[in-house]
């Protein structure tokens, strides 16, 4: 057992697929010889060589093409495209390209590669390198979106990914970087769609994903001491495929509903789930159902206003508190 | 532009086999027309009547196991990797005897049991792909050789220029090929590009040689495809060949194509690359009985395929929830 980093989780889970597997690739601008600029792939160059780990040019399209035609005909590439926001640029990929060719070929042709993006907010970087977007991967069909918290469900879940036959777009948030936690030795291998209850609790059901698990752990803490409060916490790592079964059985225990989101509201992935939850557990609910987001505004860059909102701690304590005592 | 080599270089069972692919394409194209006018093409196509010797000399220079990367505009390469009329029209016809049994249409023909990669209705990332394909071979120490056809309006957008630096500093086994017909849309190239030739001028910026090749004539076709088929599998990288061609219809089919000063097509019909192929086999001894049979077999071929796709039966419609991901389904949830 290791304390890892999450950025170190990242790189850990790629060469353990790289090991395995000599069609497993990397690709994408300053992931080579600097290691990325978010150090995820350091010592990937190293270990492995030009060959398989691959500077290229600032050219999102070109990586992510070159990409998806290695991905037809047999290797398994890992792009990464830095900021997420940086998605925007090569979006055709994403929305047209990935995702459809399965199905238009009448499954002739599969793209089984991983887009590795640094994803979210907290970081102070402005609104064009902060923003959340897994609501934007979450709604295309065809697309397998995954964004994990803990660098032992990095690992786990970027193998998993990797040995996907689908595109998975894997959302690595830039703010958890630097946390750590604790990564047993040897080979790990997670499931894709698969939600974690991190906390069990009687009163309410949190759900939150990547950046905004921690925060949700830590104001469940502060519900439970000050408050009474007792919130079971889901972290659920993968949008796409969704585990709503792990969410419908926990909202049949609890009968409360909150989510946490980064993204903006309009379209986020929890109104997806209240959506299901109306649909299918409506009389399972004891109250509203509760999303707490960012605000439907581009991210500001100040610290202050930056903090003012996202959702934090206190928002999602005080939000739990007032909704279950009216 | 350069000039075809002299004709002896061509064997004599290629260039039938050059001739009869035309014909082929030429058939198959105008009954795709005219399957539109009866209204059993649906939806919208793209046609390269005119443009045959492009798809024809290239896929003759191929050797099995080559990649294909079309646009929409990709009937005719389809057709000439070997794909049967009857999977092209079934297609266009969305009847489940159709090469994707309907799910992608007229603009995303694939046939990878062919070769060819897919037909791709956003123009630029096919550039970009068929780069990937390339790697994949380069990476495995493969031969084979991936080809992206594009149309001069191609060569305007971000991913072109993305793909060619890209192909040029991995010195990708990739061959470009930009069928120019001088109209993007409905709007002249020249009229919005900065260069007389929109692919072949930039190429030096890219570090490659400069190619421009009467795109109606199947042997200057054929003898550039082979050069270029060479120096990607001796490992000499990328190349860009710009074909001079024609579009003798609109740009689809909702297109009467008006826009074309009077005199253009006619001037262009009497360089229809079948003409000029025909008159170039009988230049060279190939005894017209021989020229007919080809063409009446190309039109039994073609009339046949239309009569067992008028018989198919549209697709199930419970294909319209299969394969969106690789367990065969569409679930994203449990």
């Amino acid at each position: 057992m290791a304390e890892l980093t999450y950025r170190d989780a990242v790189a850990r889970g790629i060469a353990q697929e790289m090991e395995r597997d000599p069609d497993v690739v990397c690709i994408g601008e300053d992931i080579a010889k600097a290691g990325g600029v978010f150090k995820a792939t350091w010592g990937l160059f190293d270990k492995f060589g030009a060959k398989r780990v691959c500077d290229t040019p600032i050219a999102e399209q070109a990586i992510l093409g070159a990409a998806m035609g290695a991905a037809m005909t047999g290797l398994k590439p890992v792009a990464e495209i830095m900021f997420a926001d940086f998605a925007a640029v090569c979006w055709d990929f994403f929305a047209n390209e990935f995702p459809k060719t399965r199905y238009m070929t009448n499954g002739q042709v599969g793209v089984p590669l991983v887009v590795r993006l640094g994803n979210g907010g907290a970081a102070r970087f402005g609104a064009q390198h902060s923003q959340s977007v897994e609501n934007w991967c979450m709604m295309i069909p065809g697309l397998k979106v995954v964004a994990p918290s803990s660098p032992v469900d990095v690992v786990g879940l970027m193998a998993a990914a990797i040995r996907d036959p689908d595109p998975v777009i894997f959302l690595e948030h830039k703010s958890l970087y630097a946390t750590k936690g604790p990564v047993p030795d040897g080979e790990i291998v997670d499931t894709l769609g698969t939600a974690k209850i991190l906390r069990t609790g009687r009163d309410a059901t949190i759900l939150a994903l990547a950046l905004m698990v921690p925060r949700a752990l830590a104001a469940a803490e502060e519900l439970k001491s000050k408050h009474g409060i007792d919130c079971e916490v889901i972290d659920l790592r993968s949008l796409v495929p969704l585990d709503t079964r792990t969410i419908l059985a926990s909202l049949g225990r609890t009968h409360r509903l909150f989510t946490v989101e980064e993204n903006p509201r309009l379209c986020g992935w929890g109104a997806e789930i209240v959506s299901i939850v109306a649909d299918e557990a409506f009389f399972d609910l004891d109250g509203p159902p509760v999303r707490i987001t960012t605000p439907h505004i581009p991210l500001p860059a100040a610290d202050n206003l930056e903090d003012v909102v996202l959702p934090s701690v206190s928002r999602i304590v005080e939000t739990v508190r007032r909704s279950l005592a009216s | 532009m350069k000039s075809a080599a002299p004709p002896a270089d061509i064997p004599a069972d290629t260039r039938l086999h050059l001739y009869h692919l035309q014909v082929l394409i030429r058939e198959a194209e105008q009954r795709a027309y005219d399957l539109f006018l009866e209204n059993l093409v649906k939806g919208t196509s793209h046609l390269s009547l005119g443009q045959e010797a492009i798809a024809a000399g290239f896929a003759a220079a191929m050797q099995p196991g080559d990649l294909s990367f079309c646009t929409y505009r990709g009937h005719a390469h389809t057709l000439a990797r070997g794909v049967s009329v009857e999977k092209v029209l079934g297609e266009l016809m969305y009847r489940d005897n159709g090469l994707m049994r309907g799910k992608g249409g007229s603009m995303h023909l694939t046939s990878v049991e062919h070769g060819v990669m897919g037909s791709y209705a956003i123009i630029g990332a096919h550039l970009c792909i068929a780069n990937g394909a390339a790697w994949r071979a380069q990476y495995r120490g493969e031969k084979d050789v991936s080809t992206c056809f594009f149309g001069d309006g191609t060569t305007n957008i971000g991913a072109f220029h993305e793909a060619l630096n890209f192909a040029a500093i991995w010195k990708l086994p990739v061959v470009f090929v930009c069928e120019n017909n001088l109209y993007m849309e409905y709007t002249l190239n020249a009229d919005v590009t900065a260069v007389e030739h929109p692919a072949a001028d930039r190429a030096a910026a890219y570090g490659l040689e400069r190619i421009v090749i009467d795109g109606n004539d199947a042997d200057a076709v054929y003898n550039a495809a082979k050069a270029a088929y060479a120096r990607a599998r001796a490992g000499e990288g990328p190349s860009m060949i710009e074909c001079l061609t024609y579009r003798h219809s609109g740009h689809s089919r909702a297109d009467p194509a008006k826009y074309r000063p009077a005199g253009e097509l006619e001037k262009w019909k009497k360089r229809d690359p079948l003409k000029i192929y025909r008159a170039r086999l009988e230049s060279l001894g190939v005894a017209a009985a021989k020229l007919t049979e080809i063409e009446q077999r190309a039109k039994a071929e073609v009339n046949a395929a239309t009569e067992a796709c008028r018989a198919a039966p549209p697709p199930p419609v419970d294909i319209a929830f299969t394969d969106v991901y690789a367990n065969g389904g569409a679930a994203w949830r449990n």
